[in-house]
């Protein structure tokens, strides 16, 4: 892009400041104008609550958009067609969520209709989330929306309330790091591999402060859905958004979905979004660098996302660390986990493997997994649950036959919700039970009380639950 | 919400690195439309057996510990999810201030939207805060959110950083949310000037 004169920018400061209704002062941080708010059911009571204490509407209800996700259950319809939602607790959180959007004229994708999913699923199905907009949603991954060179990040339930009371945040502007990934991926590698190698590189604190921009060969090289899983992983680097520079595989996703604008307005928002790229000579406070020809599967050994490594490699020896707190973090985390230093989890047996979550559980999530299993059986003893994302990802897939696919090899094909990713909704670990699991945190409980994940692509998922044990694609391809 | 100035009080040490907001309040319990009553949760799955009798020697279950007010926890604090339950489930438990040597930045912003106090410090006065927990359960700090310090039981003071408008915050008990609707005039502006492409109540 060039610059008219203009200093050269970052795709993240032309977001950035096209948004500003008040610069940063001294004693005030930046007010910043929301384009679109999502809203699901765990992060917003409290915020509706103040809202009436306080006598308030919601601003902008047609920049507001609800769906149910986190605590709504993946359980398959009964015979009316209904999921049935046995958890009281859940249910009245369900209730309440359809009362406030009801009450604030907000639109609701309510549990179980055709367009209700994970909030991160939704946004782009829809067409909703465009290059260039300000995003934002109570719930860490948000930054995925950043796959379209939005600027999107997850909010505290107080900020649910600015944004629903005034449309705006108060932020203080943060820092950006250029994420480059050279080179080209090769087969049975993919877009999960790159964030979890970024974030073992990285550690789950090195990009607290930071914007990510995700850039360079493989990055381009990727479909959205591949963008999406990178940038929904930004925040397990600390980073509260990660960005991707839209092209013509933006577009052509955007083009013609139900929200997508149409006829003129589509050429002058094209024409607005080819501007939005980082100018040549923009500079990043940071930069990290991988080589996408080096990478190989990667696979979690420990209780967050930085502890992982290339799945042929053996769990490290806390032994081997000098700084003591690392070490004390590692053995912790292999205590939890049950495993021993130098040990290979190539061959380790698991109890259960979980496709899903807004990582994912897109459409091309489903089919590369499908691909893998038919024709073969999930192994004994192996628990396989495959989550579609949403509703609409459900109904394609059906359409495609991807159900019948896996229902035929054993594992269980499920309404759409964040599921096993969270576990506050039935679907859960038992404790001590081991999982692959294609989510987006391997925290301790993360996935049920006392239960252990390794989070891998959805290749390594489908791969191991056909062998039972961890197992690296690569040799299950050809 | 009630202006916080200085106060007193005793630590209790978890020198773990990275404690997400999953273990500061499990999932499970984020099942609920209040903020209230989340303490009893607070760390739940590290607090108590599988049968829910309290572990003997968790920090929030020794005697010792027990009324201080001040969480003195490891770096890069209250990663993970963005779920405020988790400072909530803090202030239910009674802890006023967290100190770290390094705080998740949402984690952050929702602790400082409801008076739970990040203090970050340097690695060294860490170690020392953490010696001086886990050896003399009875020493007491005091946090002066004015002053900007953490002041230990030998008389010395600490510098903590705090972004000036959080601070005047919670010096003068307002809430963020006032400042931002005595900007509506701005916002209607803004609005005015940039209409925008979504439209979600459009069928």
């Amino acid at each position: 892009m060039t610059t008219n004169g203009n200093p050269p920018k970052t795709l993240f400061e032309k977001v950035w400041e096209k948004h500003l209704v008040r610069p940063q002062m001294p004693d005030t941080p930046a007010v910043l104008y929301i384009d679109l708010h999502l809203v699901h059911e765990v992060t917003s009571p409290q915020a509706f609550t103040l809202l009436r204490e306080r006598g308030l509407k919601v601003r902008r209800p047609d920049r507001t958009l609800g769906t149910m996700d986190h605590s709504t259950p993946t359980t398959p319809r009964n015979a009316a067609g209904i999921i049935p939602v046995t958890d009281a607790m859940a249910a009245a959180q369900l209730d309440v969520m359809r009362k406030n959007c009801a009450d604030f004229g907000i639109p609701l994708y309510d549990l179980g209709t055709s367009n209700q999913g994970i909030v991160h699923v939704i946004g782009p199905e829809q067409g909703f989330t465009q290059p260039g907009m300000t995003i934002v949603c109570g719930d860490s991954h948000t930054s995925t929306h950043g796959a379209f060179g939005a600027l999107a990040f997850g909010i505290g339930t107080s900020e649910v309330a600015h944004v629903l009371a005034t449309q705006c945040l108060l932020q203080n502007r943060p820092q950006t790091m250029a994420v480059r990934v050279d080179g080209r991926l090769h087969p049975g590698v993919t877009a999960k591999d790159i964030i979890l190698a970024v974030i073992a590189k990285i550690g789950i604190g090195g990009g607290t402060g930071y914007v990510f921009e995700y850039m360079g060969e493989a990055i381009r090289a990727l479909s959205m859905e591949g963008r999406m899983t990178i940038c929904n992983m930004s925040i397990e680097g600390g980073a509260r958004a990660g960005m991707v520079a839209p092209d013509d595989t933006t577009f052509n996703y955007v083009a013609g979905r139900p929200y997508a604008p149409k006829g003129a307005a589509w050429e002058q928002a094209l024409a607005e979004w080819r501007t939005l790229p980082t100018d040549d000579g923009a500079t990043f406070d940071n930069e990290v660098v991988l080589d996408a020809n080096a990478l190989t599967p990667m696979i979690t050994y420990g209780t967050n996302p930085g502890m992982g490594m290339p799945i042929t490699a053996n769990v490290p020896d806390p032994d081997q660390l000098r700084d003591v707190s690392q070490k004390l973090a590692l053995d912790k985390a292999l205590r939890y986990m049950d495993l021993q230093p130098g040990q290979k989890l190539l061959g380790k047996r698991v109890d259960v493997v979980f496709i899903g979550s807004c990582t994912n559980s897109r459409i091309s999530d489903l089919r590369e997994a499908a691909k893998f299993i038919q024709g073969r059986k999930v192994a004994d003893g192996v628990r396989m649950l495959v989550v579609p994302g949403s509703q609409q990802v459900k109904a394609q897939a059906e359409a495609e036959g991807l159900h019948e696919i896996f229902k035929a090899a054993g594992a269980e094909w499920r309404e759409a919700g964040c599921s096993m990713c969270i576990a506050m909704n039935g679907d859960q670990l038992q404790p001590g039970q081991y999982a692959v699991s294609t989510s987006n945190r391997n925290f301790e409980g993360r996935q049920g009380k006392g239960g252990r994940t390794f989070l891998a692509s959805p290749l390594t998922a489908a791969a191991t639950a056909i062998n039972g044990v961890i197992t690296d694609p690569r040799e299950m391809m050809n | 919400m009630e202006p916080i100035t200085t106060f007193t009080g005793r630590l209790a040490p978890l020198p773990i690195n990275d404690i997400d907001t999953d273990q500061i309040i499990p999932a499970r319990y984020l099942k609920v439309t209040d903020k209230n009553g989340l303490g009893a949760a607070c760390f739940s799955d590290w607090r108590y057996n599988a049968d829910g009798s309290p572990k003997a020697d968790f920090v929030l279950n020794r005697s010792e510990y027990q009324g201080a007010a001040v969480l003195v926890g490891g770096h890069n604090f209250g990663c993970g999810s963005s779920r405020e339950h988790a400072p909530w489930a803090l202030l239910g438990a009674g802890f006023k201030a967290v100190i770290s040597t390094y705080f998740a930045d949402i984690f952050r912003g929702n602790a400082l939207k409801n008076g739970l106090l990040p203090v970050q410090v340097d690695a060294e006065t860490h170690r020392q805060l953490i010696s001086l927990a886990e050896e003399d359960p009875s020493a007491q700090v005091t946090v002066n959110l004015e002053a900007q310090t953490v002041t230990l039981p030998d008389g010395r003071s600490v510098e903590f950083p705090i972004d000036p408008f959080s601070r005047y915050c919670l010096l003068n008990g307002v809430d963020q949310l006032g400042f931002l609707l005595g900007l509506d005039e701005q916002v209607a502006e803004f609005e005015r000037l940039h209409p925008g492409r979504v439209q979600t109540t459009a069928s």
